[in-house]
C-alpha cells in the first residue's frame, strides 16, 4: 500500500527567500506525523503545498497517492484541513457553515444537512442555534473548524498548529479529537511549536528548520540523539563543583548558576547509585540527585541551534 | 470517498456550487440587514442632496430632476466597484477562502457567487432609486421597452465595475487600498456628466468628461428614458448608446479574464 504523504526534494521560493529548501518526508497510512519547528521554518508552507493551496517550484509532493499539482482535484476529495486561522465563515452560524461545506463537497442538500447535525452533536455544538461564529469562544470556533475539516471523513487530515491560542481545556479537546481520529485510521499530519503536543500525539516527528528536515524519528529516538538519560546533581558548596565534575567523569556538563553537575546515565539506576557513592566517599554534600530523560525541548533547541544561551552545555555535547 | 462521481456532471456542479456561494452572500444579508439598508439608502441620500441642495446648476435645458436621476443611477452602478472590492478583499483576508480552495468545489464558484450577489444588490438599488426618482417627479417618456433597455445598460456598466473591483481586490487586496479606492471614485464620478452638462465646462474638461464610460451610460440612459441631456452635440454624445455598450464590454473583456486568472493563481 502506498504512503499517505510523500514529499521529496520540495522547493518553494519567494524571490530570494527559500521557504522550502528540499523538504522531504514520508507518512505511512494511518500514522500521526508531527512536524516540529520554530516560526518561519516552513511548516505552514509545507501544509499549504500538501493541501493544494500553494504550488511548489520543484520536487515531488503526493497525498493519498495523487500528485498535488497535476491531480489537485483528487487530492481535495481526500483531505481535510485545519489551518492556523479559523477557516469558517464567521458571519454565519455553525450549522450554516457545515451545511454549506457539505454541499460544496457535493453531498447533496439532504446529506449535507444530516452530516452537519452529526458533526455539531459530536463536537458539542448542537445547542449553538443561529449564533454567528464570530460570537463563539476560541475553543468552540476551533471545534467547528475541525468539524468542517471532517465533513467527508478525509483520508488525510492536516492540522496546522491546531492548538495555538487555545486554553488548556480547548487543547485537551483537540488532542482527544485527534486521538480518536487516528484510532479510526485517519492519517494525520500535525505541525506544532509545542513539543509536548508532538510528544503526546505523534508516532513520528520531523524537526524542520529553514525549509529542511534536520532530524526525524520517534520522540524517543530524537531524545536519544542528545545523549539519552542523565543524572543531575545539585552540589551544596559551589566551591566544590569542579571537584564533583571531575569525579563523575566523561561527558559532564556544569551549570554554575544552578550549582548543577550533569553526567550521562546510560544504565539509569546503576549510574544513580554510583554517583551517590562517589559523592559520599569524597565528602561532597548534594542537595539533590536525580535521573531524568531529556525533554523534547532540549532536542529541539539543540537541533535548531536555539540553545546558545542557557543550554550551552547541551549544545557542546551534541557537537562532541 | 463519499463524494459523488456520477450526478450532474461538471457544468451541473459548477451551477450547484455557484448557487451555494450565492446563497452564502444572501445569508450574509439576512444577518446584516442594517448594512443592506445603508447600502441602499446612501445613493438615495446623494440623489436627494443633489436634487434639493445643489439643484439647478447642471447647465441643461429642462427639468433638473429629470436630468439628475438617470445620472445618479449611472453613478450608483459605477460606485458599485468599491462595494465589490471591499467584499472580495474581506473574503481574501479570511481563512475561509483557504477552505473553499482546498475543497473539491468548482473554484470559480466563489467569484460567481460574488457577482450574482452584487448584481442582485444592484437590481435592488435601481428599484429603490427609480422609486424615489418617481416620487420626486422623474418620469420615463419613451415606453417600457426603452426604459428596460436603459436599466439593461446600467446593469451592464455595473457588471463591468464588478470585475474591475474583483481584480483590484486581487492585486491590492488590503483594507487601506479599499479606502484609497473609496476616495478615488469620487473625482472620477464628478468627472462625468452625472451632475452637469459637459457643454457648461471648458473644452478640454468637457472632452475628458464625455469619454468617461459613466458619461456614455448616463447619456444613453437619458436618451432612452426621454430625459434632458440625451445624445446630441459631440461625437461621443451622439454615439452614447454605442459607447454605453462598447465601454463596459471592453472593460469586461480585459478584467474578467484577469480576475479569473488572478483567482486561479492565488496558489503562487
Amino acid at each position: 500500500m502506498s504512503d499517505a504523504i510523500v514529499l521529496e526534494g520540495v522547493h518553494k521560493r519567494y524571490g530570494e527567500k527559500r521557504a522550502l529548501d528540499g523538504l522531504g518526508l514520508t507518512v505511512r497510512r494511518g500514522a500521526v506525523h508531527g512536524v516540529l519547528g520554530p516560526n518561519g521554518a516552513g511548516k505552514t508552507t509545507a501544509v499549504r503545498v500538501l493541501t493544494t493551496l500553494l504550488r511548489h517550484d520543484e520536487g515531488r509532493a503526493e497525498v493519498a497517492g495523487f500528485d498535488v499539482r497535476s491531480e489537485a482535484a483528487e487530492v481535495r476529495r481526500r483531505i481535510g484541513l485545519l489551518g492556523q486561522h479559523a477557516a469558517v465563515d464567521e458571519e454565519l452560524g455553525g450549522r450554516q457553515n457545515l451545511e454549506m461545506f457539505g454541499r460544496l463537497h457535493h453531498l447533496g442538500a439532504r446529506r449535507a444537512g444530516l452530516r452537519a447535525g452529526e458533526l455539531l452533536e459530536r463536537f458539542g455544538l448542537a445547542d449553538t442555534g443561529r449564533k454567528a461564529v464570530k460570537q463563539y469562544s476560541g475553543g468552540m470556533r476551533r471545534r467547528l473548524d475541525l468539524a468542517a475539516s471532517l465533513i467527508t471523513d478525509p483520508e488525510v487530515l492536516f492540522l496546522d498548529e491546531p492548538t495555538t491560542g487555545l486554553d488548556p481545556r480547548g487543547r485537551t479537546e483537540v488532542w482527544n479529537a485527534v486521538r480518536s481520529l487516528a484510532a479510526g485510521g485517519t492519517t494525520v499530519l500535525l505541525t506544532t511549536q509545542y513539543l509536548e503536543e508532538a510528544d503526546q500525539l505523534a508516532d513520528r516527528i520531523s524537526v524542520i528548520d529553514d525549509g529542511r528536515v534536520i532530524a526525524e524519528g520517534t520522540a524517543d529516538q530524537l531524545k536519544a540523539t542528545v545523549g539519552g538519560d542523565r543524572v543531575d546533581v545539585v552540589v551544596r558548596d559551589p566551591g566544590r563543583l569542579g571537584e564533583a565534575a571531575a569525579l563523575l567523569g566523561e561527558g559532564v556538563s556544569v551549570d554554575t548558576d544552578r550549582r548543577l553537575v550533569g553526567a550521562p546515565a546510560p544504565d539509569r539506576m546503576r549510574a544513580l547509585t554510583r554517583t551517590v557513592r562517589l559523592l559520599e566517599e569524597a565528602g561532597i554534600e548534594a542537595e539533590d540527585v536525580a535521573v531524568r530523560r531529556p525533554t523534547l525541548d532540549e532536542v529541539f533547541l539543540a537541533l535548531t541551534g536555539g540553545g546558545s544561551g542557557a543550554r550551552a552545555p547541551l549544545d557542546a555535547e551534541v557537537a562532541a | 470517498m463519499s463524494t459523488a462521481t456520477a450526478g450532474p456532471g461538471r457544468i451541473g456542479w459548477a451551477l450547484a456550487d455557484s448557487w451555494t456561494m450565492t446563497r452564502r452572500e444572501l445569508a450574509h444579508w439576512a444577518r446584516q440587514p442594517v448594512q443592506v439598508v445603508v447600502g441602499l439608502v446612501f445613493p438615495v441620500m446623494l440623489l436627494l442632496m443633489f436634487n434639493y441642495l445643489v439643484g439647478g446648476g447642471s447647465g441643461v435645458d429642462g427639468d433638473n430632476t429629470e436630468f439628475l436621476v438617470p445620472g445618479m443611477l449611472a453613478l450608483t452602478m459605477a460606485f458599485g466597484l468599491e462595494g465589490t472590492m471591499l467584499a472580495v478583499t474581506q473574503d481574501l483576508n479570511k481563512g475561509v477562502i483557504d477552505r473553499f480552495r482546498s475543497m473539491p468545489m468548482v473554484s470559480g464558484a466563489v467569484l460567481v457567487g460574488r457577482s450574482a450577489a452584487d448584481m442582485l444588490q444592484s437590481v435592488a438599488a435601481l428599484a429603490v432609486m427609480t422609486g424615489v426618482g418617481y416620487a420626486l417627479g422623474w418620469r420615463w417618456h419613451n415606453g417600457t421597452a426603452a426604459a428596460l433597455a436603459a436599466l439593461g445598460l446600467l446593469l451592464l456598466l455595473r457588471f463591468a465595475m464588478l470585475w474591475i473591483g474583483i481584480q483590484l481586490a486581487m492585486v491590492a487586496g488590503r483594507p487601506e487600498m479599499v479606502q484609497a479606492v473609496q476616495i478615488l471614485v469620487w473625482p472620477v464620478g464628478f468627472l462625468s456628466n452625472v451632475f452637469a452638462s459637459p457643454e457648461s465646462m471648458p473644452d478640454w474638461l468637457g472632452t475628458v468628461v464625455e469619454w468617461n464610460p459613466m458619461s456614455a451610460t448616463a447619456t444613453a440612459v437619458r436618451g432612452l428614458f426621454g430625459n434632458p441631456g440625451g445624445p446630441s452635440g459631440s461625437w461621443a454624445a451622439e454615439h452614447a448608446e454605442l459607447l454605453a455598450v462598447l465601454w463596459p464590454v471592453a472593460l469586461i473583456a480585459v478584467f474578467f479574464p484577469l480576475a479569473v486568472r488572478g483567482f486561479a493563481r492565488l496558489s503562487r
